[in-house]
C-alpha cells in the first residue's frame, strides 16, 4: 500500500497536468493538481527543515568529525526559525494595527531583515567569491595543453576571458572593419551564438529525450525507483 | 610560505620548473587578491570605468522595456538569492530603475526563497529611494516568495491570485489596485526574470514563453555560468538576454545614458557592473598568465622528460 498508492497519485497527477496542455476540458483538473502541488512543495520545507536537525543532531550525539560544525548549523537555524516565526522586531501592518503579528518579515528594521542584511548577504557572497581563488589555482596546475582537444579548449577560454573584458577591444579593437569579426569581443559573441548554441540544443534535446522517455516510464508505473526501499 | 612549503627540503637545488610546479597555491591566491582588489580600489577612488560597447542582446533587453507604453505592467521575476548578487543585484536594479524611469506598472515575485529579501531591497535602492512619487499597490507590488518551482508557473498561467494570493505586506491580491486586470500571466506584456539557475530563465521558456511567446515578451539576465544555456532560446523565446557582469555593465551603461542629466553625476549604485568590470579585467589578465606561465612549465618539463 505504502508503494501503491503514492504511484497512482504520480499517475494521475502526471497525466491530469498532461493533458490539461492539449485537452481544454483538463484544464481545471490540472489548474487542481498545480494546487496541490504547491501545497505539497510547501510541506517539503517542513520536512527539509525535520531532516536538517536529524542529521545534525545525530552527528552531535555520535561526535562525528567536524561536529562543531553541526552545532553552528543547528544554532543558526534555530535563532532565525525563532526569529522569523515570532516576527521579532516587526512592526504591525498599517491596516491592522491591533493584530501584532500582521506585519512582514520583509519589512525594513525587522530583525530577519538584518539577518539577511548583514549576516546572509557578506556569508553567501564571500563563499561565491572565494571561487576566484580556487580557479585560479586549479587553472595554473591543471589547464595543460595536452592534447588537440585541450588545446582547442585552451584558445577558446583564452578568447572568452579576453573578449569578456575591456582587454579585447585593447587587444584587437584597431582589425579593419572588414575583419571586425576577428575582434576578440565580436569572436567571443560568436563563439556563445553558433559553437555554443549547437552543442548545447544538442544537449537539450538529448536531455528533452530522456526526459519524455523516464516521465512516460514512471507515468505508466514501469519505473518504481522514485517510490524508493530499493526495489526498482 | 617558505621552504617549508616545498616537499622536497633541497628545493633550491631543483630545475626551475620543478619549483614552479609546487608553488604554494596561497601565493597564487595572494596574487588574485592583489589582482581584484587593486583595481577596486583605484575604481573606488577615481569613480572611473572602463568604456562599455552594448552587444546586440544587451541592446534589445533595453529596447523591449523602451517600446513599452508608459503605466504599461511588467512582471518581474526575482530568481536569485545573495549568493549571486554580486553578478545579478547590477542588473536587478538598473531593470527596476529603468522601468521606474519609463513609468512601468511593476509586480515582483520570487521563486526562490530569499528571492523576496532581494525584491525588497532593490525596491528601497531604486523606487523608494530615488522614484518616491511611485505608490506601492498602484505602480509596484512585491508579491513575495512562492513554493512550487514550475508549478507556480503553471498555476500563473491560469490564475495569477491563486499563485500569489496576498503581497509581502500582508494584503490580498484582490484589494491590489495594480492587479484588478491581472488574470494570468500573459496580461503582462513583458517579463523579465532575474535567474542565478533552478527555477529560472529556462524554465520560464519552456512552461510559459514557448507557449504564449504571441502575447507576451521575454528578457533575461541570468549569471555567467547559466549564459551558455540561455542563448540557445536568443532571439526567438528570449527576446532580450544579459549574460554575467559583463551583459549587466552594457545594460547599465545604456540605462545611465538614457538617464543622463547634465551635471548630475550618476550614483554608483547604478555604476556596480560597470565598476566591476575592472577588477574583472585584470582577473582575466591574471588568469590568462597562470595559464601560459603553468603550459611553459608544463612543456619544459615534458622536454626534460619529468612531465
Amino acid at each position: 500500500m505504502k508503494r501503491i498508492i503514492p504511484m497512482w497519485i504520480a499517475i494521475i497527477g502526471g497525466f491530469a497536468m498532461m493533458l490539461s496542455s492539449f485537452v481544454p476540458l483538463a484544464e481545471s483538473a490540472g489548474e487542481v493538481f498545480a494546487d496541490i502541488f504547491n501545497v505539497v512543495a510547501a510541506i517539503a520545507f517542513v520536512l527539509g527543515a525535520g531532516s536538517l536537525a536529524k542529521q545534525h543532531l545525530e552527528k552531535l550525539s555520535r561526535r562525528e568529525a567536524g561536529w562543531g560544525y553541526s552545532v553552528v548549523t543547528l544554532g543558526s537555524f534555530i535563532v532565525t526559525l525563532f526569529i522569523g516565526m515570532f516576527k521579532i522586531g516587526v512592526h504591525p501592518n498599517p491596516n491592522f494595527p491591533q493584530a501584532a503579528y500582521s506585519g512582514s518579515n520583509d519589512a525594513e528594521g525587522s530583525a530577519w531583515s538584518w539577518i539577511y542584511e548583514y549576516m546572509l548577504t557578506p556569508l553567501t557572497s564571500t563563499m561565491f567569491a572565494l571561487l576566484a581563488f580556487f580557479v585560479a589555482s586549479a587553472a595554473f596546475r591543471a589547464f595543460r595543453a595536452k592534447n588537440t582537444e585541450a588545446i582547442l579548449l585552451l584558445v577558446t577560454a583564452f578568447i572568452m576571458l579576453l573578449g569578456r573584458t575591456f582587454a579585447g577591444v585593447v587587444l584587437t579593437g584597431w582589425f579593419p572593419e572588414w575583419a571586425s569579426g576577428l575582434r576578440l569581443e565580436n569572436f567571443s559573441i560568436y563563439i556563445m551564438q553558433v559553437f555554443n548554441t549547437a552543442g548545447n540544443r544538442a544537449i537539450m534535446i538529448g536531455i528533452a529525450l530522456g526526459v519524455a522517455a523516464t516521465g512516460l516510464r514512471i507515468l505508466f508505473g514501469i519505473d518504481r525507483s522514485w517510490l524508493g526501499g530499493g526495489e526498482a | 610560505m617558505s621552504a617549508a612549503n616545498f616537499n622536497n627540503t633541497n628545493a633550491s637545488a631543483l630545475p626551475w620548473f620543478e619549483r614552479l610546479d609546487r608553488i604554494d597555491r596561497r601565493w597564487i591566491f595572494l596574487l588574485m587578491f592583489l589582482a581584484v582588489s587593486g583595481p577596486i580600489l583605484w575604481i573606488g577612488v577615481t569613480g572611473k570605468t572602463l568604456p562599455e560597447a552594448p552587444t546586440l542582446a544587451a541592446r534589445a533587453v533595453f529596447q523591449e522595456i523602451d517600446q513599452l507604453p508608459a503605466r504599461s505592467l511588467v512582471l518581474i521575476s526575482i530568481d536569485f538569492d545573495p549568493t549571486s548578487a554580486g553578478e545579478l543585484q547590477p542588473m536587478a536594479t538598473s531593470l527596476v530603475r529603468q522601468c521606474a524611469a519609463k513609468n512601468l506598472r511593476m509586480v515582483f515575485i520570487a521563486l526562490w526563497p530569499l528571492g523576496s529579501q532581494v525584491a525588497q531591497q532593490t525596491i528601497q535602492e531604486v523606487i523608494r529611494d530615488d522614484y518616491p512619487a511611485l505608490k506601492e499597490g498602484d505602480d509596484f507590488v512585491n508579491m513575495g516568495f512562492q513554493a512550487g518551482n514550475e508549478a507556480v508557473m503553471k498555476l500563473l498561467l491560469t490564475d495569477f491570485a491563486k499563485a500569489f494570493p496576498k503581497d509581502s505586506r500582508g494584503e490580498a491580491a484582490s484589494n491590489i489596485p495594480i492587479l484588478n486586470s491581472v488574470k494570468s500571466v500573459t496580461d503582462f506584456p513583458l517579463l523579465i526574470s532575474v535567474s542565478a539557475g533552478y527555477p529560472g530563465s529556462k524554465e520560464w521558456v519552456q512552461y510559459v514563453i514557448s507557449a504564449h511567446n504571441e502575447k507576451m515578451n521575454f528578457v533575461s539576465g541570468c549569471t555567467g555560468v547559466n549564459a551558455p544555456q540561455l542563448y540557445p532560446y536568443f532571439p526567438q523565446q528570449i527576446a532580450g538576454l544579459l549574460g554575467a557582469i559583463k551583459g549587466a555593465a552594457e545594460y547599465e551603461s545604456m540605462v545611465n545614458s538614457s538617464l543622463a542629466v547634465e551635471g548630475v553625476v550618476t550614483p554608483p549604485k547604478y555604476s556596480q557592473a560597470q565598476r566591476r568590470m575592472g577588477p574583472q579585467l585584470v582577473a582575466h589578465l591574471f588568469m590568462v598568465g597562470l595559464i601560459i606561465v603553468g603550459n611553459i612549465n608544463f612543456f619544459a618539463r615534458k622536454r626534460r622528460g619529468a612531465a
